[in-house]
């Protein structure tokens, strides 16, 4: 007895020592490391609203994501650039032409980087741009409906990257090719391995309306055939400059990895575009025919329209004195970020062991010097040392994307180290790094990259999930995570799952957004061709094989609910009217059999759905979209007659009409 | 009147910041407009100065001035409006469709409420005693349509030219 209370005893001390030994190791994990108030400074009560709209890429999902920080919330998916048949979007008849390009009909891209507008050099709440990298164009986006308003596709271009960074007061918005090809008036019909001679690089200028936000582009310059990878507008003293980063400048057309790894330093080209602006106004630019769709919805007609353009004026880079520099910047930087105070200039080689800084103004005095190591293709190269500012020493593996928090720090995500850094952009001197999980891409600090960033969080974009989440097969959502950076040293606060791949993203107050939301669409504007304003507009009507139903629907039905006398071999349009004129209150339209997908239709707007019937029967259709205690009664009836019948055309709601034949049993 | 208002304080007080008990065992849908009136004020939420013949919204007898006869105008223009707003859901005669039809409406409510219950719908619909007891028979909640002023006088118009008021 007593020796097995002894054992006891000894049992439990044995563990008591072995937990404190357990408690007293420093912390290895990422869980251990939040500090004790993260999750108050991430709590959004219920009811209670995000401080920051945050609008991140969806990589390749095509889409942009909304959330809300600091809680990392999930407010709202657009379709860009990749059809979603949740909405409609690329479906409804209305929608499809956003998607038209010179190729035809494009379902699916992937977009990379978001871009606020901005009004003197501060973001302003209007508009949103996103890149499409695959088939090239850029979209912009409208902050009162958070729905696409624009999209218009790059000619001369392939892999759409350096894109859509914009100018100050958003006079434009560039779009630098990756992707090196032949132009397109050229004959793209030749030896790949005829790279050096036949591929351009195009980086294209686009303008953008200040009271509409319509895009046009403005002008290219034809470049050497390198890769351009990333850009940013100069500011402040720099207000007239672009910066891209390039790689590639060994023009390797196979096995980049390795044979576009070879030079030593690739570059950062400064583009003057005022100094282009004034060479284009100046006709100074050669006419090119080209083939590119711009398409631009409106929502008084609620229908997007598609224009095939056929010309763009091109400016050749490598003949026009006084409009690119080179600068040397060490193995294939890829981002390319500008400070607040428009003076330096952090280009990350990816492959480097330090991050150079180049100085604005020792560019301008090296440029006015002409203190040139040579040119590459007939653009200048000034020469490194300069131009530099400093260098970094130090700090990390594959530094990839730098932003700033207006108090003079830089903060650079580190692929290869996995790692956030922190350092001082006046003497280069490191301050702080932190962790991240996994392989961080991107980062993002609420107007990180324009004169006033508002500071306090850091989102770091990973592109590798891992052990961060529960499982969930093969494949995990990519992870953000939260920083605050309100202090000396960076907090890690929280981890949220993202849609598709998240690269770039922007954040501002919610306040320079939300007031301005619209809640509706004004019935009385509605100018779609099929609109049915109230049920005595609704109707039936057979043009030869084509059938159009100008319907309406409010809670809890749609008129008319009952259609027969449709024949196989028809086509049937539902133009859907949403008569609601409250917010929140979108009415779904999906149709047994349809080869596409639903409609959701805003309140006062009107969409439309093609419909072919694929054999003879009863069709139900119903509202998809839970709208009012009788939400499952809101459905209704089309019936499909085989071809060649009598059953005569009518509709109705509400009324059981005589059978109209003999044939109805 | 006044009367009413005393029984309504008087609820009011024994009540005090009220239970959320709603209407249910007062309400009942057939009444006529004048009992309706003093079984449903007891049911009010215990806020003395709510006139449940006003409803909640910024209508009163004093703003809201009606004629003796139609004015045609406003009555036609209210009609145009019904077209695309209003008819989906209430016919003109009796009978009920998602809501209530309309013939009589005018003389069941005063302008004032219907007026408000029209263009403030929501607060209606939570506060106002008769507002809640139609939700009961009808189960949907009746759309803001996001009426202008002028559009809601116009829309009262046309009911009283449906009601036969020439």
């Amino acid at each position: 007895m007593k020796t097995k209370i002894i054992g006891q005893a000894l049992v439990c001390a044995i563990i008591t020592i072995s937990l404190s030994g357990i408690y007293s190791c420093k912390p290895k994990n990422a869980a251990s490391a939040v500090g004790g108030d993260a999750a108050q400074k991430v709590y959004v009560a219920p009811g209670k609203y995000d401080e920051m709209y945050n609008f991140v890429s969806g990589g390749f999902s095509g889409q942009m994501s909304v959330y809300g920080l600091p809680s990392g919330r999930l407010l709202r998916v657009i379709p860009v650039f990749s059809v979603d048949p949740e909405k409609g979007y690329g479906y409804s008849e209305e929608t499809k032409p956003m998607l038209n390009t010179s190729h035809g009909m494009v379902p699916w891209d992937d977009l990379h980087h978001t871009e606020l507008s901005q009004t003197n050099g501060e973001v302003d709440g209007r508009w949103i741009f996103g890149n499409a990298n695959n088939t090239p164009r850029i979209a912009r986006i409208d902050l009162t409906t958070f729905r696409t308003a624009e999209i218009i596709e790059i000619p001369n271009s392939a892999g759409n990257h350096s894109s859509p960074f914009i100018t100050s007061n958003t006079e434009y918005v560039v779009a630098g090719t990756r992707f090196s090809v032949p132009p397109d008036d050229a004959n793209g019909d030749v030896p790949i391995n005829t790279y050096k001679q036949n591929f351009k690089g195009y980086i294209s200028f686009v303008s953008v309306d200040k009271n509409s936000g319509n895009m046009d582009i403005a002008f290219q310059l034809e470049c050497p055939g390198v890769n351009f990878d990333l850009s940013h507008a100069g500011k402040g003293k720099s207000n007239d400059w672009f910066f891209f980063s390039c790689y590639n400048t060994e023009r390797a057309n196979t096995l980049l990895e390795v044979n576009a790894s070879k030079n030593d330093k690739d570059f950062i080209m400064a583009v003057n575009w005022k100094k282009a602006e004034e060479y284009f106004k100046a006709g100074k630019g050669r006419k090119q025919t080209v083939k590119y769709a711009h398409n631009t919805y409106s929502d008084v007609t609620h229908s997007a329209k598609s224009e095939i353009k056929t010309e763009v004026t091109v400016l050749n880079a490598m003949e026009l004195k006084d409009l690119c520099y080179f600068i040397p910047c060490p193995k294939s930087p890829h981002g390319c970020d500008v400070d607040p105070t428009g003076e330096y200039i952090v280009g990350s080689g990816k492959l480097a062991a330090l991050v150079p800084v180049f100085s604005f103004d020792k560019l301008m005095k090296a440029i006015a010097a002409k203190d040139f190591i040579g040119d590459y293709d007939g653009i200048p190269v000034v020469k490194y040392e300069s131009a530099l500012h400093g260098e970094v020493q130090k700090p990390g593996l594959g530094p990839l994307h730098t932003e700033f928090d207006g108090k003079g720090n830089a903060y650079t995500t580190f692929f290869v180290s996995s790692e956030v850094v922190k350092w001082r952009l006046s003497d280069l001197k490191i301050l702080d790094r932190v962790p991240t999980y996994y392989s961080v891409g991107h980062l993002m600090v609420p107007g990180g990259d324009t004169k006033k960033p508002f500071g306090k969080y850091l989102v770091a974009y990973n592109k590798i999930t891992k052990d961060r989440y529960l499982p969930t097969g093969p494949e995990l959502s990519q992870s953000a995570q939260l920083f605050d950076i309100s202090g000396d040293k960076m907090q890690l606060l929280l981890d949220y799952p993202t849609i598709g791949e998240p690269h770039y993203a922007q954040a501002l107050p919610a306040s320079l957004i939300k007031d301005k939301s619209v809640k509706f669409f004004k019935i009385d504007e509605n100018q779609n061709p099929y609109v049915s304003k109230g049920d005595g507009a609704t109707k039936v009507v057979r043009t030869g094989n084509r059938i159009d139903v100008y319907m309406t629907c409010i809670r809890s039905h749609f008129t008319p609910d009952n259609i027969e006398g449709v024949r196989m071999g028809d086509e049937v349009y539902f133009h859907v009217t949403n008569l609601e004129q409250d917010w929140d209150v979108p009415h779904g339209f999906a149709i047994k059999g349809a080869d596409n997908g639903e409609l959701l239709i805003m309140p006062g707007e009107t969409q439309t759905l093609k419909w072919v019937p694929g054999k003879v029967g009863m069709y139900p259709f119903y509202c998809t979209d839970f709208c009012s205690a009788l939400h499952q009664e809101m459905s209704g009836y089309i019936r499909i007659s085989p071809a060649g019948s009598n059953v005569p055309l009518t509709f109705s709601t509400g009324t059981n009409l005589p059978k109209a034949d003999s044939t109805g049993k | 009147m006044k009367k009413l208002l005393v029984i309504f304080s008087c609820f009011a007080l024994v009540v005090g910041c009220g239970t959320g008990a709603g209407s249910d065992d007062s309400v009942n849908p057939g009444v006529t407009p004048g009992a309706g009136t003093k079984t449903e004020t007891k049911t009010a939420s215990g806020n003395p100065s709510y006139d449940p013949d006003r409803g909640q919204g910024k209508f009163n007898n004093d703003n809201v001035k009606v004629g003796e006869t139609l004015d045609a105008a406003m009555a036609s223009s209210g009609d145009k409006i019904y077209a695309v707003k209003c008819g989906s859901c209430h016919k003109l005669s009796d009978e009920k469709l998602v809501g209530p039809g309309w013939k009589d409406v005018t003389k069941r409510h005063t302008a004032a409420w219907i007026m408000n219950f029209i263009t403030n719908t929501d607060e209606m619909l939570d506060k106002d005693p008769k507002a809640q007891a139609q939700l009961e028979i009808c189960l949907v909640r009746m759309p803001n349509q996001n009426l202008s002023d002028q559009e809601a006088r116009d829309l009262y118009e046309f009911m009283r030219k449906n009601d036969g008021v020439k």
